[in-house]
């Protein structure tokens, strides 16, 4: 069985951000990029099942401009056996990557499609459960276990809800996607990063895949959240009732 | 030898000395007064019992060896100075709190504790300088305090001498964001000053474990190394300008900010690392390098410490301009930290290696220098240098990597007592002194090597479930002159403070330490600035 892991290059977790003083969204110029910390998540989870036994390949995917290969290498040098790399200039929108990602499956026929859960500059949540969408597969989102049967071709996904959690059985092939107690995604070690030098990497452009690249939504503007106020220390209830009457108007 | 602290009267009056056998060929007596040694009194059983009628909890660095005895001919404060404190520097300033000073008497490594009755908080310069004056004309003595995370014995009272925090002068007067000159005041807390220049787009050049609490005035003061050394240098090439207050309150302003000043002696260069016992800093003036986008970082293994060594040949000639700290830690001390921390985890689970290197570069161009760094990573691997690795792919991986180095000496707190040395040695000889320690103390303690590989430190720490005489016999004097045999420092940064105080001689000659004694003697006559520590006394 094939894995698809898709992932994807944002600013990095730690990256103190800034937003730009155009208001048109967060400084990205010399600011450090990384993988987003659930796609490696994910990719931890497809490289795991692989070392059970139960996968053959694992393939990482990502979009973007030509810096993304970047990731791609981080993805190669975990463990990932190949790479995919679809060209795309302009900004992509989950609904546009769920489209290239389903006409990838088409050409790769991969028997699980992992993705993080969402990716942390947008923080859109959107993408798997699009993709499971077009493509009619079910799909396993807020994983936090994942245990699969080959036999039976179902995979069982203790997924993260508000409730708790809730345990599903999805038949293969499945879209998966990953949240934060997972796993513990590892380290790149040497031995690794010298054999992803050499691992395969196809590069794809979104004509040769017959899909459009556009965007339904425009960015209007992009502020930073309201400086926290000082606190007021106020000397009676009845000043208390008024303010919040008054200035607050909450009651 | 080590000193036992007093903390109370009570325990004062059992001043019951061990005659103690001086070392061979160490000439020097510090200490006249040596009693005969009751032979039914057990130091450590009786200042435990002492401890718990006392209902303290501290461990004490209790010795079998000599006291310091409080100079006489300081004086005891009495009710008209707290008033001119209190006048001077209103009340909230001056405290007398059992609580806080508790804190304040009592070192992080709670191995020393003074049993001083007054902390004072000035907020200016001004006021720092009217302190000491007065101090100075009623001989009271005053022990300068930052942030406290000193590690011999420097920051805190040995008896009841004034505390004088700077803490509260805390504001950064001015930077310059072409040259990069910040000036500031001495209670600056090192990350708050890191976090300040990262909005500028600049790095302090110094980083070290105790950033969330030290202060720049006390680094300066102690001269402090840290993890960036090799690619910054020391404090005394970055400092370009000091503000200090002298005993008779005389400011002494040397607040430069000129990148060269070739005017007379270079005075300023005399507070930097004098750990206060010449002035109390209030001010610095510091060149702070370009904070510069591509930082990497590299964890590996090697199988022997003669492989770190050739890494490190390697890492200087092929990193070159890039390298930005190399840092190395033994088994033990990996062991320890992954024991004692929470949320650690050895980025090398395969096996168990005997030493670990983490290599940082920091340049402007991320691919040139991942690329450099990887070159150098697989050429080393190929060259049997180093046995495994791997390589941060982000800055959380990164931060998990320096965690694991810094985290060594909380780890070793955790663990129990720690007697803790640091030591500038040949590279080649470095790891010898690790080893020769093992043996000598067999099953009695562990034996943990870490530290700035680059900058030829050892920070070697013994580790014991509870300090003991038979285990420090077996350490001191052996370590001291083992360094002065091999020409080393017995204090690479950590400085002399309380516990090195009379060891000076092990790395430094007595004609200079006789012009020491005679800078201090011109600067501060009545021996008011933390006595008791740094030269002999």
């Amino acid at each position: 069985m094939k894995i698809m892991v898709a992932v994807k290059r944002v600013v990095d977790y730690a990256v103190r951000i800034r937003v730009k003083p155009d208001k048109s969204g967060v400084e990205t110029q010399n600011v450090k990029m990384s993988m987003n910390p659930f796609c490696e998540i994910a990719l931890e989870e497809a490289l795991k099942i692989k070392e059970a036994g139960l996968a053959k390949e694992v393939v990482a995917v990502t979009m973007g401009p030509a810096n993304c290969v970047d990731t791609l290498r981080t993805g190669l040098a975990m463990g990932a056996d190949r790479g995919i790399h679809v060209e795309a200039a302009r900004e992509l929108v989950p609904l546009t990557v769920a489209k290239v990602l389903k006409r990838l499956v088409e050409v790769e026929n991969p028997g699980l499609l992992i993705l993080g859960k969402q990716a942390i500059d947008d923080d859109c949540n959107q993408t798997g459960q699009m993709i499971a969408g077009l493509l009619g597969w079910p799909q396993g989102t807020f994983a936090s276990k994942v245990v699969l049967d080959k036999e039976k071709q179902v995979a069982t996904v203790d997924r993260e809800v508000d409730g708790g959690l809730e345990t599903i059985c999805l038949d293969l092939p499945a879209v998966i996607t990953t949240d934060l107690r997972l796993n513990q995604p590892r380290y790149a070690t040497l031995p690794n990063i010298m054999k992803a030098k050499s691992k395969p990497i196809k590069k794809y452009t979104s004509e040769e895949l017959n899909v459009e690249i556009k965007s339904d939504l425009e960015i209007v503007q992009v502020t930073e959240p309201p400086k926290r106020k000082a606190g007021v220390i106020l000397s009676s209830v009845d000043e208390l009732i008024d303010k919040l009457k008054n200035e607050a108007h909450v009651i | 030898m080590e000193k036992w602290r007093a903390t109370s009267n009570l325990r004062r009056s059992l001043k019951s000395v061990l005659n103690r056998r001086l070392s061979p060929g160490s000439d020097f007596t510090y200490f006249n007064e040596k009693r005969s040694f009751p032979a039914r009194f057990n130091p450590i059983r009786d200042q435990r019992s002492l401890r718990e009628a006392n209902a303290i909890q501290y461990r004490y660095f209790s010795s079998v060896s000599t006291l310091v005895q409080r100079n006489p001919s300081f004086s005891t404060l009495n009710s008209d100075d707290i008033s001119y404190f209190k006048r001077l520097l209103g009340e909230k300033n001056v405290i007398q709190d059992e609580d806080r000073l508790e804190t304040a008497n009592t070192d992080w490594m709670h191995k020393y504790k003074g049993s001083s009755k007054l902390l004072l908080q000035p907020r200016s310069t001004e006021e720092v300088s009217q302190i000491l004056k007065y101090c100075n004309s009623r001989c009271l003595a005053v022990v300068p305090q930052g942030g406290n995370t000193g590690l011999v014995g420097g920051s805190v009272p040995v008896f009841d001498e004034v505390i004088v925090s700077v803490g509260s002068m805390n504001n950064i007067i001015s930077f310059n964001k072409v040259s990069g000159i910040l000036v500031c005041e001495a209670g600056c807390i090192l990350e708050n000053l890191i976090s300040f220049l990262d909005n500028q787009g600049f790095i302090m050049p110094l980083d070290l474990g105790a950033k969330g609490s030290c202060q720049i005035g006390g680094n300066v003061s102690t001269n402090a190394g840290g993890l960036r050394l090799v690619r910054y240098g020391s404090l005394h090439g970055n400092v370009l300008g000091v503000e200090a207050v002298l005993a008779n309150g005389d400011v002494l302003d040397m607040l430069g900010t000129l990148r060269k000043d070739n005017t007379g002696y270079d005075l300023k260069h005399l507070f930097i690392g004098s750990e206060g016992s010449l002035g109390i800093v209030t001010k610095v003036s510091i060149l702070t390098p370009p904070k510069l986008s591509s930082v990497n970082i590299a964890f590996l293994a090697c199988k022997d410490y003669s492989s770190c060594q050739k890494l490190l040949m390697e890492a200087k000639r092929k990193l070159g301009e890039i390298l930005s700290a190399f840092e190395f830690l033994d088994n033990q001390a990996m062991n320890l930290v992954l024991h004692h921390l929470d949320g650690v985890r050895n980025p090398l689970p395969a096996s168990m290696h005997s030493f670990y290197v983490l290599i940082e570069t920091t340049g402007s161009d991320e691919s040139y220098d991942r690329e450099k760094l990887e070159a150098f990573l697989l050429s080393s691997m190929e060259g049997g240098l180093i046995s495994d690795g791997v390589l941060a792919q982000d800055i959380n991986q990164a931060s998990s990597f320096w965690r694991i180095r810094e985290g060594v000496p909380e780890a070793l707190m955790k663990a129990g007592a720690v007697y803790k040395y640091d030591l500038s040695l040949p590279v080649e000889k470095m790891y010898n002194l690790v080893d020769d320690m093992r043996v000598r103390l067999g099953n009695l303690a562990k034996v943990v090597g870490f530290g700035h590989l680059g900058d030829g430190n050892l920070h070697l720490n013994i580790s014991a479930p509870q300090y003991d005489d038979t285990i420090l016999e077996q350490i001191e004097p052996y370590v001291y002159e083992w360094t002065f045999k091999h020409r080393g420092s017995i204090s690479a940064e950590h400085g002399l403070g309380l516990m090195k105080a009379n060891k000076i001689h092990y790395s430094k000659s007595p004609e200079t330490v006789q012009i020491m004694a005679s800078i201090k003697k011109l600067l501060d006559p009545n021996g008011i600035l933390n006595p008791y520590k740094v030269l002999p006394h």
